[in-house]
């Protein structure tokens, strides 16, 4: 049976795990730490303390910022593989560290010394748990368009009013990276969570990455100072969101893949216990060709995140068309064989605490987050009209 | 020396958009294609192909509006030592 042992979600993780830097040690802190206990947690609806506690001494937030800066250093395409592995285990775990990722990238690409010094310690440890807030209720994927919290400069302060919301990890978060409309255009603030008018409102009862411990965050009046603007005023606005979504979307697609390579291992273990009409259900031709179609995208997927990483490892610019491909590929192809995962699991992959049904509700959501695929089926044709540079 | 930034910046441009016929002068942002997208790639190019990271109060529209004023934001910013064909590939 693919369903994990049963524990509280509070059962306190005893064994202080190790470094987490490439895909051997991220493979053994998700079968640890993750996996036994992220059926529980899902039902649950929320992380356990004690697994945030792991993560942050094996280093699991933001590894790929330079060992100065308090990460390990670990290049883009590690960090994929390192979250395809989490995403294996959990996608909710995933999802809070994608979004970490991007705070966390932010902040060491466009930060000011100041706001490097000021945040990248914590932020490195976990200790500052980062959440991205760009979604409104109005507004989602025509977020950069149709903005509606709004960034004042009323002397030499910031006021930022409106409200964010489907903020993953907004329960949790220490620091917000806010996108909001400036009169020069869309501008990112660094707003610190116990800023006065920051309010947290937690969603409860999503469909999938249930336990990322999502939020509205209603930001009433925050007034900031000038070192709360991160990045240019103009121009770059539009490109800083790009910049943290790429980052997104490399999470996305190496989690991705991480709930493909869960829903082969469940699919295999099951098929081969389960019988029908005397043989196993691996036997059967139509169970068989199921897995083959799932094996083979989930290494074409694999494939596609860790060119990505390697061209971004590169600097070269060709990642985020590729990081797009990637995103677009694995998502939609998690939610495809994730449904084929529950068929082949029959009433037990409907059944409460299954670990297909979570992968099933989980893939959905990679479709919708970090650009719909609709967004990247808009994005992606343009690859077919550009030359060789 | 220049005129090679230049060129190697107009290629950039014209093998995103491989239709368009621009000249050193023309105003990019007023051929309506610029996205958000082109924009963090152009970046990307120009800080690998001339090996530098380009410093947020340079990040101004009227650096990117032609190929010369790109190219100018390129000669301002880039290490004296590195040339482009020195630059890391
Ligand atoms: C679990 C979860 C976690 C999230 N976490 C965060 C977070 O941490 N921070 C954050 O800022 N946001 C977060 N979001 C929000 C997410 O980014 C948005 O849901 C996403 O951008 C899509 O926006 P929307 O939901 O408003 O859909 P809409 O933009 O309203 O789109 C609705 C549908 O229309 C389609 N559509 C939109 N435009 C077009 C078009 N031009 N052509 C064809 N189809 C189109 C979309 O693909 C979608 O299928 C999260 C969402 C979920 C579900």
């Amino acid at each position: 049976m693919s369903r994990q042992p049963q524990s509280s979600p509070d059962e306190p993780v005893t064994d202080a795990p190790a470094a987490v830097t490439d895909r051997g040690s991220a493979k053994r802190f998700t079968d640890t730490h993750i996996r036994p206990v992220a059926d529980v947690y899902d039902s649950a609806g929320r992380m356990p303390d004690g697994l945030l506690k792991a993560a942050s001494e094996a280093g699991l937030w933001a590894p790929f910022l330079p060992v100065e800066a308090g990460g390990a250093g670990v290049s883009f395409t590690t960090l994929g593989r390192i979250h395809e592995e989490v995403g294996r285990g959990c996608s909710s775990m995933r999802s809070l560290l994608t979004v970490h990722s991007m705070v966390s990238f932010a902040v060491h690409r466009w930060g000011t010394a100041e706001q490097r010094t000021r945040w990248l310690p914590g932020l490195a440890d976990g200790s500052t748990p980062g959440s991205l807030c760009v979604s409104e209720p109005g507004s989602g994927s025509n977020a950069t368009t149709e903005l509606t919290t709004t960034a004042v400069r009323e002397g030499t302060t910031w006021v930022l009013r409106g409200t964010k919301t489907w903020i993953t990890g907004g329960q949790l978060a220490r620091l917000f990276l806010v996108f909001a409309r400036a009169p020069g255009g869309v501008v990112a603030f660094l707003v610190p969570a116990e800023a006065n008018g920051v309010e947290v409102e937690p969603i409860e009862g999503m469909l999938g990455t249930r336990a990322g411990m999502l939020a509205t965050v209603h930001l009433r009046e925050v007034a900031l100072g000038s070192e709360a603007l991160l990045g240019p005023e103009a121009f770059a606005s539009g490109m800083l969101l790009t910049g943290v979504l790429d980052i997104g979307r490399l999470s996305v697609a190496a989690g991705s893949v991480g709930i493909l390579q869960a829903c082969i291992d469940a699919c295999a273990s099951y098929t081969t216990e389960r019988r029908v009409g005397g043989v196993p259900l691996r036997e059967l031709p139509l169970i068989r060709a199921r897995i083959s179609d799932m094996v083979t995208d989930t290494a074409a997927a694999r494939l596609l995140y860790e060119e990505a990483g390697r061209l971004k490892d590169a600097n070269d610019s060709g990642t985020i068309m590729a990081t797009m491909i990637a995103k677009y590929f694995a998502s939609t192809r998690a939610a495809r064989h994730a449904n084929e995962a529950v068929q082949i699991h029959g009433a037990n992959g409907c059944a409460p605490e299954s670990s297909v049904a979570r992968y099933y509700r989980d893939a959905k959501v990679m479709e919708i987050i970090e650009g719909s695929s609709e967004i990247q089926q808009l994005t992606i044709a343009d690859a077919a009209y550009r030359i060789a540079a | 020396m220049a005129d090679d930034t230049r060129e190697q910046i107009h290629r950039f441009i014209t093998s995103r958009f491989p239709d368009i016929g621009i000249t050193h002068e023309d105003d990019i942002f007023a051929l309506g294609f610029i996205n958000s997208l082109f924009a963090m790639e152009l970046v990307m190019f120009i800080e690998k192909t001339f090996a530098f990271t380009i410093p947020n109060e340079e990040l101004r529209f009227d650096n990117f509006r032609t190929v010369a004023s790109i190219a100018a934001l390129v000669d301002r910013n880039r290490p004296a030592s590195v040339t482009a064909s020195q630059a890391p590939r």
